[in-house]
């Protein structure tokens, strides 16, 4: 009964969706008030039929109700409860359902938020999100409908994938969905933009905080993910160019870009169209991304639904959700008139730069991860394309952007002194080069690029603190002057120096994996492993049960020179109902170093082989990731984005024409 | 600078990353494509020589063997016609079986003994990799799909 109402409730929220996308854009085109305010009232309706549905899914999950299809293909009773609630969103049905709720949490968010909007931009931004909510809801309702009931019910489920019973895995969907469907808001206030022919500086400062908490966001669930994959696969990697990971970097790259670019239309009312653009294709990506990881048609290391059948659905909803908008820019763009006028040399310069190269970087992870599918569908040779083609290509690109963060904050608007901006960071320079020689020197073995890498993680950090001191005038002014401009520094300012700090805590966690060792060995119980001046003895392995599963477990004790350091218990996990072994590692971190530890097969003999690693400033790599969300966070809390603030400024926008 | 010779300038540099970044995916793609093959494709063909290529198709049953360092495995992959020796050193996946499906990585050595530096067994016991599948058809092997193909995936 209960499944019933939830799949009612889908039902009447196409519906609403259908009446959000045709009445407020006719309202706003009449110019009828009530019409143009309908939008809000569905969009608020939308999204609690949607979160009805979704708590209807979680029940029929948390009771085990196998009468239904999806829970009974994916759950167990025996399941505990916490993977039995995110079962809902791990597989291809209810992980839509999370889509569209977050799709319509954002239409609600709008609609609450936006007061402050001119009503006519407002019913023209809801009216396009109604537009993609009844698309994903047709497509749940027709093709993934997560209510089917089975007839007769099995007496029990089939039980959830055993690795992705798993914490950090159970809250990286939900994040990466936040950052995809985060960017459809900037994508509907571009296309309501090109709608109304009208783009100025208050638009992008009603764009820009959507695009900021969307990013933030999409750099944690790709974060999550990735860690995910380093402590569950059991490989020690945490990136392998999969055309998964591909698929959520891609919009992360492009949402990268508009947040710069969106900046420039903010300021100086220059970079309208690129902009718009941006704003299209990083949602665009974001939807060939879910769709591509959905439909199952690339090839990965991740395991894959195929399902034929929903291949047209989602073929037109990308060409509708795609094309569409790319016509609409074709006609109107060329009629939006730039502002500002910029030199070469200028912060708008360095803005540019950075949009060209992050669009191209991801235009070739693009071509890198999609050739493989065009060559297969043009029915050529069957090809992977793998790290080293991303190494050549992606890396190299990125690697002057990398260079040329510490100057884009140091130079000034419209017209830059580049000369000024390299005196000041001579300072940096120096401790880049200073960490590169000691780096040489001191580290065995040599690695000259990783060790370059570490240098640009130096220059991207101390660039980024040296700008905050010039803003502070650390060291110029006395103290007291100094911790005054400091507390009244805008958040803002904050923001770009946290994430670009992230930058290069990030870059440094990456460069240093030049020196991980690694070493495999069938030990006995007694014997010890060396890496890296640590010494592990595995004490023993035994079996314990676990709640839904039986594990062979280690006990590996780690000492360095004698001293004692940890006690670690890697495990073999064998879950029953899948009959499907997983590999559980330890790993022992004082966030400068990690010590991983898999226990691998048993030779029957009582010996094991153990693998280990130990990896130098390894979790600097999503350490990185949390301080430059933690920057799109305080930039999002910036006094100007304040409910309120933007009102105020939003009409003042509007009388005159520019303002800044 | 006037507005004209300033889009320019844009549209130039543009113009010049898209040529750079086309030049090195060309010279990347010369080297880096991994093709795949299936044992009766290396039977027919022969391996192209020094090039990475990705072998699929059934590991043999019977044919897993471990050597005394406990860490080098020697295996057969089969697609029913033809079959190639595959040998591994490191930690094998937690779903590499015999009679499964993987895909092996690597590159096939002088002496006919393909040299795999990763093997590729899937998240889920139930997947088989389309490459795989497409080979088996191919060499007349294909034992339909398996009815609960429609699995968990493991990332969305």
């Amino acid at each position: 009964m209960i499944a019933e109402l939830g799949h009612f409730a889908l039902a009447l929220a196409l519906v609403l969706a259908i009446v959000q996308s045709v009445v407020p854009l006719y309202g706003a085109s009449r110019g009828e008030p009530a019409l143009m305010a309908l939008g809000g009232s569905t969009a608020i309706g939308q999204f609690a039929l949607v979160a009805l549905a979704f708590v209807a899914l979680a029940h029929a999950y948390v009771t085990s109700d196998f009468s239904l299809a999806t829970v009974a293909e994916n759950s167990h009773s025996s399941k505990p409860l916490l993977y039995k609630i995110t079962g809902v969103w791990s597989n291809h049905e209810g992980s839509m359902v999370l889509w569209v709720l977050i799709l319509t949490l954002f239409g609600a968010a709008v609609a609450w938020f936006g007061t402050g909007l001119p009503p006519d931009l407002r019913a023209r931004v809801l009216a396009v999100q109604g537009m993609i909510g009844a698309g994903f809801f047709a497509f749940i309702l027709f093709t993934s409908n997560p209510f089917l009931r089975l007839e007769p019910a099995p007496l029990d489920g089939r039980g959830m994938n055993p690795i992705l019973q798993d914490l950090g895995l159970a809250i990286h969907p939900p994040f990466l969905y936040l950052g995809y469907v985060g960017f459809s808001v900037s994508f509907c206030f571009a296309v309501a933009a090109l709608i109304e022919g009208r783009v100025d500086a208050a638009w992008a400062r009603w764009v820009r905080p959507w695009t900021l908490a969307a990013w933030c966001a999409l750099t944690i669930g790709i974060a999550l993910g990735s860690w995910w994959a380093y402590y569950t696969l059991g490989w020690g990697g945490w990136w392998y160019w999969d055309p998964v990971e591909n698929a959520s970097f891609m919009p992360w790259l492009l949402g990268t870009a508009l947040l710069h670019s969106a900046i420039v239309v903010e300021k100086r009312d220059a970079l309208k169209t690129w902009t718009i653009l941006l704003a299209i294709v990083t949602f665009a990506l974001s939807l060939i991304g879910t769709f591509l990881v959905r439909s199952g048609v690339l090839t990965s290391v991740h395991a894959f639904a195929i399902d034929p059948a929903r291949g047209a659905f989602i073929l037109l909803l990308l060409i509708v959700a795609i094309g569409g908008p790319l016509i609409l820019y074709a006609i109107r763009a060329p009629s939006l008139q730039g502002g500002g006028l910029f030199a070469p040399i200028s912060r708008e310069g360095a803005l540019v730069l950075n949009n060209l190269l992050l669009t191209t970087g991801a235009a070739t992870v693009f071509i890198g991860t999609l050739y493989p599918l065009f060559l297969d569908g043009m029915g050529g040779d069957k090809v992977s394309v793998g790290f080293p083609f991303f190494n050549r290509t992606f890396v190299p690109l990125m690697v002057p952007l990398l260079i040329a963060i510490p100057f884009g904050p140091l130079l000034g608007w419209k017209r830059g002194d580049l000369l000024a901006a390299s005196q000041r960071l001579i300072f940096a320079a120096g401790a880049a080069i200073g960490l590169v020689l000691a780096v040489l020197l001191l580290v065995k073995p040599a690695a000259v690029l990783a060790t370059l890498g570490l240098g640009l993680a130096a220059w991207i950090g101390t660039g980024s603190l040296v700008e905050w001191s010039e803003r502070v005038q650390l060291f110029r002014a006395p103290l007291k002057d100094t911790l005054a401009r400091a507390r009244h520094l805008p958040r803002a300012a904050y923001g770009v120096t946290l994430a670009h700090l992230g930058v290069a805590v990030t870059v440094a966690g990456i460069a240093a994996s030049a020196w991980e060792s690694e070493r495999i060995e069938l030990v006995h119980p007694g014997d010890s492993v060396s890496i890296a001046g640590y010494d592990l003895r595995l004490d023993k392995v035994e079996s314990v049960p676990g709640p839904n599963y039986t594990a062979d477990r280690g006990t590996v004790t780690v000492t360095r020179q004698g001293a004692p350091v940890a006690v670690m218990h890697p495990e073999k996990r064998f879950f029953t109902v899948q009959q499907m072994p997983t590999t559980f590692t330890a790993i022992n971190t004082d966030l400068l170093s990690d010590l991983y530890v898999v226990l691998a097969d048993g030779d029957g003999k009582g010996a094991w082989t153990l693998r280990v690693y130990q990896k130098p400033l390894v979790p600097w790599i999503w350490l990185g990731c949390g301080v430059m969300a933690l920057g799109g966070l305080a930039s999002l809390s910036d006094r100007r984005w304040r409910v309120g603030a933007a009102v105020r400024r939003g009409r003042a926008a509007a009388g005159a024409a520019a303002d800044d | 600078m006037t507005r004209k010779r300033k889009r320019l300038l844009v549209v130039l540099l543009g113009l010049g990353m898209l040529g750079i970044a086309s030049a090195l995916v060309l010279f990347a793609f010369n080297d880096n494509l991994v093709f795949f093959m299936s044992p009766s494709d290396l039977a027919s063909k022969g391996a192209p020589e020094t090039r990475r290529l990705r072998l699929g198709g059934l590991v043999e049953t019977g044919s897993v063997a471990r050597e005394a360092d406990g860490h080098t495995i020697d295996f057969r992959i089969t697609d029913g016609n033809s079959a190639v020796p595959v040998v591994f050193s490191g930690v094998l996946p937690d779903l590499f079986r015999e009679g499964q499906g993987v895909v092996v990585e690597g590159a096939m050595a002088k002496n006919g003994v393909f040299r795999a530096d990763t093997v590729l067994a899937k998240h889920d016991e139930r997947y088989m990799p389309p490459e795989v599948a497409d080979a088996l058809k191919k060499a007349g092997h294909w034992q339909g799909e398996h009815p609960s193909a429609n699995a968990a995936q493991a990332k969305p």
